[in-house]
């Protein structure tokens, strides 16, 4: 089969791979019919995730038909049209039955690997790194699904592959984001990046009844998707405006009530802290790039939480922690536990309360994956989603 | 199987225990290396209170030599608070004192000198001297037993979403200990005994037979490789408890191992690798899956040795598979 591979740092291509097998009688083998290239890729493609090797198939954003199973899988069967959940779940141990499945204890089987750098081991991922499992991914003509009970959710035929293609990754995530400001009646929430987990966060906090949502980015175009398509009220280019300012002109000095950062450790920004940033994360001193963390922190008003969304490998510096203890802000975290929205979510797709496909700007066939990265990491051509067609 | 003995007469060795140091592993060591810092420093700083105060004239000759013992003693005193367990560098002191004891011995025949101060000052060095020895023979002795035959011993701990009586009927079924114990290739149950084979390196099977010698249900099993069936004599308990809030059960196992020198003992070590620990905290792992899920998990690198692309298995045998889909 067909497969999209990381050769090395800013560079993958579609290889000739051998066709995915069942090797544990949980498994199921999809066909692959879309695949998404999501903003946590371009981590592993520029080389910021540690573990990746030359060959490793990509892709976590997948659905398709079920062509196999293995021989204790009851809930799936052949032909069925599922959306699988990016993290390996279970489904049996205590952190999977707490609902917390992107912290299954079982889905990893280089935990070793992950202990050593994170102390304790989260769950195993599709095509993310060896220190997540070393699974194949799903930028490919099939994938093996292991946990085929537990993770893959069926879909109705009447909805595209477009609209419930996200539930795999980013809208959970982004919808987790907002859930955990904890949203009262009346609050501003504060959303850093309008990438697809942004624009999904900003419109998971409109349904779940933030009074205001801000959206903070430097690309007009996904400003302006913000405004328009995901519900956000008011919109901060960095760039040309001072941030601090602006926020504290819309929530009346405040400050916004949360704050989401979904950017993660590859933020951009300017000014010489955003040098010396980029110059240690050269230099391997500090591998993440906190700029959107620590302004949410810092903007963040009096009491207020700071979820974060976006992805973190491993360190950060000048943590500002004097903020969080002396104003008492909740910062929350955490790889999405996709399982659990994934059915609400699916809900509230075909009450046609969100419909997930507006980000999508690109599709292209699988064998332009390479294209579709170049196109993603460098923001050219007004790029916010692109969806690979496998089939 | 039934119970075989009552929990008081456990091995001492293998009561919970709790991984400490020998809390006075090295202290003499520190305690002469300070010791010597101390008198490095003064020889070097003040060798003329040094040599009225051992009854030596202060000349020139005297001031050098002094001068140079204080070097010596700061090498000696450094290496050993580095390294205080090292037995060379307690011998380092013993030669030291040999050279001082000489030297105070040759101030004897010097003019100028005070009879009872260097007599005060030789009978304080010998003190010393025998201290040092002593240490020395003592840390040279446990070295050259420890090096190859310090027993490894290895206590990890893993909770399992399943009640005690589960797990303790698991694993006291030993025909399923191969199926999450890594390097164990078959375990055999014949009435009071087992024949346990772990695969080593290079092919080479290490095989010995074990018997049980506490057995609690859902509480502990204990059991002993029987004398004579092994070079590497190993022992080994594990215990379950209840997990508290309703969280399963904790299961601690502790295990020992003294190996030999020689080949065999080299090939038993490099099995653990460099770290014992993480074999067995990865064969909790898998036990765990085995239990909550019914089997262990292979991701397509996993099945394969050693770093490998997360790419689809080409050929995997020892995982019944299926044809793959077209």
């Amino acid at each position: 089969m067909k497969a999209n591979c990381w050769m090395g740092k800013k560079k993958v291509s579609v290889e000739q791979v051998p066709d995915p097998q069942i090797l544990n009688s949980h498994d199921a083998i999809i066909r692959v019919t879309s695949t998404a290239i999501c903003g946590s890729d371009l981590h592993l493609y520029n080389g910021f995730i540690p573990t990746m090797e030359r060959g490793d198939v990509l892709g976590h954003e997948f659905m398709g038909e079920v062509v196999e199973v293995g021989s204790t899988v009851t809930k799936l069967k052949i032909g069925d049209r599922v959306v699988v959940p990016f993290p390996i779940a279970c489904g049996k141990c205590f952190a999977c039955q707490q609902g917390t499945t992107s912290l299954c204890e079982n889905s990893n089987p280089n935990a070793w690997m992950a202990e050593k750098l994170w102390g304790h081991s989260p769950c195993g991922i599709f095509g993310y790194s060896h220190l997540l499992g070393g699974f194949a991914g799903g930028q490919a003509e099939y994938v093996r699904v292991p946990f085929a009970d537990v993770g893959p959710l069926k879909v109705p035929s009447h909805l595209s592959d477009e609209q419930v293609l996200f539930l795999s990754d980013i809208l959970p995530t982004g919808y987790m984001g907002a859930e955990m400001c904890n949203i009262q009646p009346g609050q501003v929430v504060a959303v850093w990046g309008a990438g697809p987990v942004g624009q999904f966060a900003i419109a998971s906090a409109k349904l779940l009844g933030a009074e205001r949502v801000v959206s903070i980015d430097r690309y007009p175009y996904r400003l302006a998707m913000a405004a328009q398509k995901a519900g956000a009220t008011d919109t901060i280019n960095y760039e040309a405006t001072d941030v601090h300012e602006a926020l504290m002109e819309i929530t009346g000095g405040r400050g916004p009530d949360a704050c989401i950062d979904a950017v993660g450790l590859e933020a951009h920004s300017h000014g010489p802290i955003y040098a010396v940033d980029r110059a240690k994360q050269a230099l391997m001193i500090e591998p993440d790039r906190p700029i959107a963390l620590r302004q949410a922190i810092r903007e963040c008003k009096n009491g207020g939480i700071v979820s974060v969304s976006g992805v973190y490998g491993g360190f950060v510096d000048t943590f500002p922690m004097g903020v969080v203890v002396n104003r008492a802000l909740t910062i929350r975290s955490g790889q999405c536990h996709a399982h659990r929205y994934m059915a609400p979510l699916l809900d509230r797709i075909e009450r046609g309360e969100i419909d997930p496909s507006f980000i999508i700007t690109h599709r292209l066939p699988l064998s332009e994956a390479a294209h579709g990265f170049d196109l993603f990491n460098k923001r050219i051509d007004g790029c916010e989603k692109v969806v690979l067609k496998a089939a | 199987m039934s119970e075989l003995s009552k929990p008081q007469i456990v091995e001492p060795a293998l009561q919970r225990v709790n991984p400490q140091p020998r809390a006075s592993a090295g202290r003499s060591g520190v305690g002469l290396g300070v010791f010597s810092v101390g008198l490095g420093l003064a020889e070097l700083i003040a060798p003329d209170t040094i040599a009225s105060l051992i009854g030596l004239p202060k000349t020139p000759r005297t001031r050098f030599v002094l001068r140079a013992l204080g070097v010596r003693e700061l090498l000696a005193g450094v290496g050993l608070l580095a390294q205080p367990r090292s037995a060379r560098w307690l011998w380092s002191r013993v030669a030291g004192d040999a050279m001082d004891l000489a030297l105070l011995g040759g101030g004897f025949n010097q003019k100028r000198i005070q009879r009872t101060r260097l007599i005060a000052a030789t009978a304080a060095v010998a003190g010393v001297t025998a201290i040092d020895a002593l240490s020395a023979a003592r840390e040279s002795r446990q070295s050259s037993l420890g090096e190859l035959a310090q027993p490894i011993h290895v206590l990890k701990s893993i909770t399992i979403n399943r009640d005690p009586t589960a797990v303790y009927e698991f694993w006291r079924d030993f025909s399923n200990l191969p199926r999450f114990m890594d390097h164990l290739e078959s375990v055999e149950v014949s009435d009071e005994r087992s024949t346990w084979r772990a695969k080593g390196p290079a092919g080479l099977t290490i095989s010995w037979q074990a018997e049980v010698i506490l057995d609690h249900p859902a509480q502990c099993i204990a059991w002993r490789s029987v004398l004579g069936t092994t070079s590497v004599p190993n022992r080994g308990v594990v215990r379950f408890s209840a997990a508290p809030g309703g969280r399963g059960t904790e299961v601690q196992v502790d295990l020992k191992y003294d190996p030999p020198g020689g080949a065999i003992g080299a090939a038993f070590a490099k099995l653990f690798g460099e770290e014992p620990g993480q074999q067995i905290q990865s064969d909790l792992r898998r036990l765990k899956q085995v239990l909550e899920t019914g089997e262990v998990l292979c991701s397509d690198a996993s099945i394969h040795r050693g770093p490998h692309p997360a790419r689809p298995a080409e050929d995997h045998h020892s995982i019944q598979t299926k044809g793959a889909a077209q």
